[in-house]
């Protein structure tokens, strides 16, 4: 039987950790991940668990340690936010091109400029071409079992990348909720034991890690890299298939929510997904209106065509953005979304919406409204406002 | 030899994973003395055997054995002239070519 | 109750509004409800006026926004009521619980007109006559409770027993305290 509580989404991640058990974990604090490596030091202290903590005394260094801890030979993972993931840039790179298999519990931040603490996803969506896999989540409950599926997805030998599970900050790594927690032997299970293939305190084998590649050697290095992106697809939904298997709880590359006869559809990823689920359920029962949702679970790899299949019978999109990237077009989310649109050849209307940046909130009302628009493209088939703010205040 | 399974002709299906490498010291297989335009000249009648040159030398190019140093590793040697710059004696002089 | 109840605190940093909200929701999920608790997303300072929500259900809630038309408001602290609309979207057929020495006639200028329930409680007195000190949050809790009707009283009371003498393991003297002010509270609301 599953255990019924009711935790913040960063002690889920926490306590996730704990069950896990993992070798080695550096972290530098930062809001609104701090409570993660709190809660961690706390289990060690007492003696729930034997992780290595490692102070250390920046983001640079903390997954510089967990680089060199995965490379050792350890399981390992840090956590951080917004500009501490900033602050690591240069080793997030190293860790995917080195194919270490590091989880980085993030809980999305916006990135400063202006500084803000609040969440937005300007920071991992930064970190797109990282070469991590990304996996986010909508509740604290989702949060906890990406987390499971982490290690078993990253250690996989057809993938050996780092993996980020992110949440947005506060709304769920502070915000209270029920959660079905995972008994500690099954996790045990499911994760199980790291053993690694090669690493550098292997008794016998030499090995050397992060050589110079000239450029006789690097486009080979990076196809290969792209090939354990690719293979990952196939690990992620295998994951998640011997996790519903052991909880009943259903993951895929993304959720779709009430679109098996959807006409207008949102795209979305994290907390506000819930808020969507919301409004759709108002609109369907007040009017019966087809609408539905599709909430990406997995950025990296990109489920391009899948997508694109999903959203195939739809006559309006709108992509949801909760990060700018100063294209003077798009977001991260519409711009892959609507290539993948193009790609199979879709007819459907598409907009574009940035919402929710440095935590402004989104409601219902607001998802309502994002409905309205769209029905109003479907059937005029005039786009005004293609890449629009929801929540903006002007003139 | 590492060459012999990866190398400037591989296919990317060979590359290692994370480009990692399973021997150690491969340096030695890879002769930077092919790149040398000037090369140094051991006089041995005039080394004192103060070894001055052998942790100067940036390829590790200078061999000691039982507190002397021998003839320079002409497979590493990149003919940079430190040796000979630093040698007090002209114990090692600079020669054009290979 | 069929509908999701939706519940916001006003307090002022360091008066643990915050707290009682995730005690509410502590509570709450222990009677079997779906439960959120979460503050207004910031930094927090002491004495800065904050906000902090409660969503209880009976169904799985996903909504994850600030709640703007709660049916219940809980302002912790009075002198709030000289500087924040406390009663912004509040329900007409909701309440609003005030902690305040003050009787009702002089509290109701202050509430913009609201014409919903207003109830007021004097959770320093309580506190200070069950527990010898001003802990104003455990019969703020106890009121919120009596008048949203999340729970019975006695569901209420026994999971509140059941927590105190988890939490207090080591001074069990001070559980009938905290105990007598949640019954204090629970009758002067008289709901």
């Amino acid at each position: 039987m599953a255990i019924r509580e009711r935790l913040s989404g960063n002690e889920a991640v926490a306590y996730a950790i704990k069950q896990i058990n993992p070798d080695v974990m550096p972290a530098f604090p930062i809001t609104p991940s701090t409570e993660i490596p709190q809660y961690v030091a706390n289990y060690i202290a007492n003696g729930e668990i034997d992780t290595e903590f490692i102070h250390v005394e920046s983001e640079h260094s903390a997954m510089s340690a967990t680089l060199g801890a995965s490379a050792a030979g350890a399981r390992a993972l840090t956590a951080t936010s917004s500009c501490g993931m900033a602050l690591m840039w240069e080793e997030l790179y190293v860790a995917a091109s080195d194919r270490l298999p590091i989880v980085l519990a993030l809980v999305n931040r916006a990135l400063t400029g202006p500084i803000n603490i609040n969440a937005d996803h300007s920071d991992s969506m930064g970190a797109r071409d990282s070469g991590w896999i990304q996996i986010y989540a909508e509740s604290n409950q989702e949060v906890y079992d990406n987390f499971l599926q982490a290690f078993p997805i990253a250690e996989h030998k057809d993938v050996m990348l780092p993996v980020m599970i992110c949440q947005d900050g506060f709304i769920t790594s502070h915000g209270v909720e029920n959660i079905l927690l995972v008994e500690d032997d099954k996790v045990k299970e499911f994760v199980g034991e790291y053993e690694p293939e090669h690493y550098l305190l292997h008794p016998t084998e030499k090995m050397a890690v992060g050589p110079y590649a000239v450029s006789n050697y690097y486009m080979e290095t990076k196809r290969a890299q792209r090939q354990a992106m690719l293979n990952a697809k196939q690990v992620i939904l295998d994951m998640a298939a011997k996790f519903e298997q052991m909880t009943g709880r259903k993951y895929g590359f993304f959720e779709e929510y009430r679109m098996e006869d959807a006409e207008y559809a949102i795209v979305i990823i994290g907390s506000a997904a819930g808020t969507c689920k919301a409004a759709i359920e108002e609109i369907r029962a007040t009017t019966g209106k087809k609408v539905g949702l599709l909430k990406i679970r997995v950025f990296r790899p990109f489920p391009e065509e899948e997508i694109a299949q999903a959203l195939s019978h739809v006559k309006a999109v709108a992509i949801m953005d909760r990060s700018e990237m100063f294209a003077g077009s798009c977001g991260p989310l519409g711009a892959e979304v609507r290539a993948a649109l193009f790609q199979a050849k879709s007819q459907a209307e598409v907009v574009n919406y940035f919402y929710g940046l440095g935590g402004r909130d989104i409601t219902v009302q607001d998802f309502m409204q994002v409905y309205d628009n769209l029905e109003n493209i479907a059937n005029t088939h005039v786009v005004t406002g293609m890449y629009d703010y929801i929540g903006l205040r002007e003139r | 030899m590492i060459q012999d399974r990866i190398n400037e002709k591989s296919p990317w299906q060979d590359i290692t994973e994370g480009n990692k490498i399973f021997e150690a010291a491969t340096s030695k297989e890879f002769c930077t003395g092919e790149w040398r335009t000037f090369t140094p000249v051991f006089h041995e009648e005039k080394c004192k055997q103060c070894l001055l040159c052998v942790p100067v030398c940036p390829d590790s190019s200078i061999p000691v054995k039982d507190c002397k140093r021998g003839e320079f590793d002409y497979d590493h040697c990149k003919g940079c002239g430190i040796c000979a710059k630093v040698c007090p004696f002209d114990a090692i002089t600079m020669r054009e070519g290979k | 109750m069929s509908k999701t109840v939706e519940i916001r605190w006003h307090g002022r940093g360091g008066q643990g509004a915050k707290t009682a909200a995730l005690l509410l929701a502590d509570v709450a999920f222990k009677t079997g409800k779906y439960v959120q608790g979460f503050p207004e997303y910031g930094p927090e300072r002491m004495g800065a006026p904050i906000t902090a929500y409660n969503r209880i259900s009976d169904q799985p809630l996903t909504v994850h926004s600030n709640i703007y038309e709660p049916d219940y408001v809980v302002v912790v602290d009075e002198t709030l009521l000289e500087s924040i609309d406390v009663t912004n979207g509040l329900k007409a057929d909701g309440a609003i619980i005030i902690n305040s020495q003050r009787p009702k006639e002089e509290l109701l200028p202050l509430l913009n007109g609201y014409q919903g329930g207003v109830y007021v409680l004097d959770a320093r007195e309580i506190s200070i006559r069950a527990l010898g000190k001003n802990f104003p949050n455990s019969p703020m809790l106890a009121a919120t409770v009596a008048v949203s009707g999340v729970m019975g009283r006695e569901d209420f009371l026994g999971e509140m027993r059941q927590s105190f003498q988890h939490k207090f393991a080591k001074k069990p003297e001070v559980i009938d305290g905290n105990m007598m002010a949640l019954e204090l509270a629970f009758n002067q609301v008289g709901c």
